[in-house]
């Protein structure tokens, strides 16, 4: 039911992971529909240099949350902000329809980590 | 290792002397057992033989069995058929909240078409008190259904409990028994049941074809006409081959099942003992009233999909109650039921042992969970060591 390259990222998640300074943080999800994703993002003049996550649920939760970091790393901001949840999706080689909503917030969270990053900058 | 299949609960594998049996009727004897010649009459006899072999297991008299296209089926005729047959008495069903969703889903048709119904909570080990079933009785109710073995999370029901309830107060009593019809002894009079639906692919044999036990004088509504078979109670020529295979291995897992049942019960105890080694991990379902072949346990912090996803990497097949895997948004109704949160019962794991199951398979399963665990949880936000 999952695409090779779904299955590739769950099985060979890239960037697990904390980041202990992230300039940023975003949640998404919750755990009445089985899904959170935490992204953590390090910026670097508009840039973000460095994704990692942490993902509770499914195969597509995993794989999206993977993808995504992968997307991000060396887009500007203004870059990162365009990822919709449908173009991670879409890198992966599609999700089962049952996925798209429930499963598919990588987006999200990166849209929160960025904005938890412009409120940490406009604070300090 | 080869691949391990841990997932006896959702199907079996037909037993090879179970297709021998059945294959003369698919190529010889392959007549309607509704037709007058020869060919029609040889059908008959098979259908006949089967019949007797399954009524002899179950303790039931030959016309006492309707033969169905599964468990589901003989669900849907048992409620249906009887709450339709009694609806000028009453319109009140009691059922438990964990039933199969064959039952439950079906009870929940029945309230749209003005039947009324209640649905018992359990407690934390998925037990159904009978006293809970007493209490729910009205004027009224016409029916009472309860699961014999509980398919995820394997508590046994105190069914002769509640049947004695229900003769007591004059209400027919339906047990799902498909869980247990094959590994635990059944006897349908001295358990004093009046309906028993069952499976035969829960017990080696084909899929597609169930049977429902109905005690002589009660009285139902068939679901579907057109034709007389099963006197008058299930339309449609009946699938003899899958009849004779039903039989056949109903009455195999009746004889070996003094000598099968201890030692996957030990071989289950073993897993779950195993299992629970495994930090913050929950055992589901009753410790001792438990079908002889489940182990259910719950790993905080993780989802199920993931899980399966991993153990299927590893070759193991099991089964989760997770919102993915049980097809809808919501984690299983039965954990949920029990009272579990959600975030835990996101993390159910099912693993179902049949009797070709071995003890290196079950090591096996041992050495590789505890790995895919620790994995999940180093990935999982919720998780802080």
């Amino acid at each position: 039911m999952y695409s090779d390259k779904v299955m590739d990222h769950f099985q060979n998640p890239r960037n697990v992971g904390e980041i202990t300074n992230a300039d940023g943080v975003g949640e998404e999800g919750n755990v009445r529909c089985g899904d959170i994703m935490k992204l953590w993002i390090k910026v670097e003049d508009g840039v973000i240099v460095d994704a990692k996550f942490k993902t509770f649920g499914c195969g597509a939760a995993i794989a999206t949350s993977s993808m995504i970091t992968e997307m991000v790393i060396g887009k500007t901001l203004d870059e990162a902000e365009e990822i919709s949840n449908t173009a991670v999706a879409e890198a992966l080689d599609g999700l089962p329809p049952v996925k798209m909503h429930c499963s598919n917030l990588a987006a999200d969270a990166l849209q929160k980590a960025i904005d938890d990053y412009k409120a940490n900058k406009q604070s300090a | 290792m080869d691949r391990i299949y841990m997932d006896h609960a959702a199907t079996t594998p037909v037993r090879p002397e179970v297709i021998e049996a059945m294959l003369p009727a698919y190529k010889e004897t392959f007549g309607n057992a509704s037709s007058v010649y020869s060919w029609g009459r040889e059908a008959q006899k098979a259908l006949d033989d089967a019949r007797a072999k399954t009524a002899a297991v179950l303790g039931a008299e030959f016309n006492e069995i309707i033969f169905t296209g599964g468990g589901s089926e003989a669900d849907n005729l048992a409620i249906k058929g009887t709450a339709w047959k009694n609806r000028h008495k009453g319109k009140h069903i009691i059922t438990s909240a964990v039933e199969h969703h064959a039952v439950l889903d079906t009870v929940k048709w029945l309230e749209t078409q003005g039947f009324e119904a209640t649905f018992l909570s359990v407690d934390e080990d998925g037990m159904l008190d009978p006293q809970q079933v007493r209490d729910a009785i009205r004027e009224d109710t016409i029916l009472i259904t309860v699961m014999h073995g509980n398919n995820e999370m394997g508590s046994i029901m105190p069914v002769e409990e509640i049947a004695d309830i229900a003769r007591e107060k004059g209400v027919l009593f339906h047990t799902d028994a498909v869980q247990t019809v094959g590994s635990l002894p059944i006897d349908v009079k001295e358990m004093g049941m009046d309906m028993l639906s069952l499976s035969a692919h829960k017990f080696y044999g084909p899929k597609g074809v169930g049977a429902l036990y109905v005690r002589k004088g009660v009285r139902l509504d068939s679901l579907i006409h057109g034709g007389a078979q099963e006197r008058n109670r299930r339309a449609g020529t009946e699938d003899v081959p899958a009849i004779i295979g039903l039989a056949e291995a109903l009455e195999r897992a009746d004889e070996e099942r003094d000598k099968v049942i201890p030692e996957i019960t030990r071989l289950r105890d073993r897993l779950l003992k195993g299992l629970e080694t495994i930090p913050e991990t929950r055992v589901n379902g009753h410790r001792k009233k438990r079908l002889p072949n489940n182990v259910n346990v719950c790993f905080r912090y993780i989802e199920g999909e993931s899980l399966l996803l991993n153990l299927d990497m590893m070759g193991i097949a099991a089964s989760s109650g997770s919102a993915c895997t049980s097809g809808s948004l919501e984690p299983s109704h039965v954990l949920l039921a029990m009272g579990l949160s959600h975030e835990i019962a996101h993390g159910s794991l099912r693993l179902t042992l049949g009797r070709e199951t071995t003890e290196n398979e079950v090591d096996y399963v041992l050495e590789q969970v505890p790995a895919v665990v620790n994995r999940l949880r180093e990935m999982s936000p919720l998780y802080h060591q």
